[in-house]
């Protein structure tokens, strides 16, 4: 009913020499429709869960996760002589399809994996294998100085993170190096790339199971702890936790120095500012390009919208003119009717 | 003359005082700067406060349109075709020449024409046309998840504020030219006693 009631506006719009009223009204009687049936909403086919890539590595690659790309896995038990099955340890499972979109996906396992995984069984001692840091192959190299590690492992040793390392928090636990893919520098879709973001920071920090790993605190709610945050959904759907629970660094494309919470962003007017702190953090990517034309240009094309930073320096021109006129024919106005009262 | 019943009076004068604290917060919010928390008032207390009040003035918005329906009222806002223009015109010429020249009052208020031609127009747009889109963009505003994500490629959010916030400044210039106009009466203050005690003062101008 709604859709009909639309598309007969629309077409009153295209005849109707009071084209902009309509408009307006078509616009605001389809603000509270619901989103999901909405006649023009372009529904958006996200290519990322679509996996083009061919790995050069796949055959390889193929001969681990036979075993380790499922719950189930089979080998034959030579003390037995006989097929075995058993379920894979859930830490020890690589989900292939992740894999192939990370940042990773190039890879051979063995090129960060010992040689030794490629006998069967694997050799007891490689369970001791020390696993590659980020630094270890991203620091001080110059096609990745652009991205500056260096700035990046520095923020990370100010963090609260960093001093977790003793209970064994390291940069896989936000970067899982199977499954991580950069997202925002690139994101074609603000929203998934915020959901999956935040995702990152709830995977520990709403899952008591990994939580408690790490801490000796009690679990804690994020919603109860977020209570005091007006239109919570709204905020968690449009910024990710880093917006607030980090310091700004423009050295750097994302702030690892994430603080602890007593540090957090807590005033509105930090974003829903002229000189908003998102400027700075989510959007640095979105409107950089196009930030010497102001933020609302910069963004207009996303579906991003913070009061009382999206302000439109046109209107904010057109209205200071009008109101000056106003005032001004008032003015002029009172000086003809004191004139004319002296007069009489 | 008696020209204002009890029911218009108080709704008057509780949506004047709405409109005010509306205005006054709807500009902080606008205008918040990150290095200045204040600039009328602190944001977040300028967004409940503009909340708490939006809502009691759309109550009030809507009795105000029943009352409209329901009483004789609504008969002062009929806009007749008949010499619309040019009786628009007359009541500019007075305001802009013939009072200061002292001529008649084209309109002279009467039981059964309270509001002037301009009045009347500007009256029929504020109260039909900007109030329902500035409550309706304002509904949209203040639950932001049921406002649609998109309008051909725009963000649904920028649109809705756009006209909330364009709805929101024709109706602060309304209201300053509404206070201004309302000293024209026989003396300054006349047409402000008139809608606190009903009682029109006969215009000689």
């Amino acid at each position: 009913m709604l859709q009909s009631g639309s598309k007969l506006k629309l077409q009153g719009m295209i005849c109707s020499k009071f084209q902009y009223v309509f408009l307006l009204i078509l616009i605001f009687s389809t603000t509270v429709a619901s989103s999901k049936s909405f006649i023009f909403k372009k529904e958006k086919v996200s290519t990322k869960d679509t996996i083009t890539y061919i790995s050069p590595f796949h055959d390889d690659n193929e001969r681990c996760f036979i075993c380790h790309g499922q719950k189930k896995y089979e080998y034959t038990n030579e003390n037995l002589g006989r097929q075995v099955k058993a379920i894979m340890y859930s830490e020890r499972i690589i989900n292939r399809n992740y894999f192939y979109r990370s940042n990773h996906k190039s890879f051979s396992c063995t090129d960060c994996h010992s040689e030794g995984y490629t006998e069967f069984p694997h050799p007891g001692d490689l369970r001791m294998e020390q696993n590659f840091n980020c630094i270890d192959c991203h620091g001080g190299d110059d096609r990745f100085a652009q991205f500056n590690f260096e700035a990046i492992e520095a923020e990370y040793q100010q963090s609260t993170h960093f001093k977790l390392e003793e209970e064994g928090f390291t940069c896989w636990k936000c970067h899982g190096p199977h499954d991580y893919r950069i997202s925002i520098r690139n994101s074609e879709d603000l929203k998934e790339t915020i959901l999956y973001n935040n995702n990152i920071c709830l995977d520990c920090h709403a899952n008591f199971d990994k939580f408690q790993l790490l801490t000796e605190r009690e679990e804690i709610n994020i919603l109860v702890r977020h209570d005091w945050l007006p239109n919570q959904a709204t905020h968690f759907k449009n910024i990710r936790c880093l917006e607030c629970h980090t310091e700004v660094n423009n050295n750097i494309l994302v702030s690892h120095l994430i603080n602890t919470k007593e540090k957090a962003v807590k005033g509105c007017n930090e974003c829903h500012s002229q000189n908003s702190l998102l400027m700075s953090s989510l959007y640095k990517f979105e409107s950089k390009e196009q930030r010497r034309d102001g933020f609302f240009n910069g963004i207009i094309m996303n579906e991003s919208y913070v009061i009382g930073a999206n302000r439109n320096q046109y209107l904010n021109n057109i209205s200071f003119v009008i109101f000056i006129l106003i005032v001004g024919i008032i003015a002029i106005h009172i000086i003809f009717r004191v004139i004319r009262k002296r007069q009489t | 003359m008696y020209l204002y019943p009890k029911w218009v009076r108080i709704w008057h004068l509780f949506s004047a005082i709405l409109i005010i604290i509306l205005i006054v917060t709807g500009i902080s919010m606008q205008y918040t700067g990150k290095d200045q928390a204040f600039f009328l008032m602190d944001f977040a207390k300028a967004v409940r406060w503009h909340n708490f009040t939006s809502v009691i003035l759309t109550i009030s918005y809507i009795g105000y349109v029943t009352g409209n329906i329901l009483t004789q009222n609504g008969k002062y806002y009929k806009v007749g075709k008949l010499n619309f223009w040019s009786d628009m015109g007359k009541q500019l010429r007075y305001y802009s020449y013939g009072m200061l020249k002292g001529e008649k009052h084209p309109f002279p208020v009467t039981l059964e024409r309270k509001f002037n031609p301009l009045q009347k127009i500007s009256y029929v747009l504020v109260m039909y046309v900007a109030m329902p889109l500035i409550i309706i963009s304002g509904i949209g505003l203040m639950l932001p998840e049921i406002t649609i994500n998109k309008f051909f490629g725009v963000s649904g959010l920028i649109l809705t504020d756009l006209l909330h916030i364009t709805m929101g400044f024709l109706l602060s210039v309304f209201l300053l030219i509404h206070i201004y106009t309302c000293t024209l009466g026989n003396k300054p203050f006349s047409l402000f006693r008139g809608i606190i005690s009903g009682y029109h003062e006969s215009q000689d101008h």
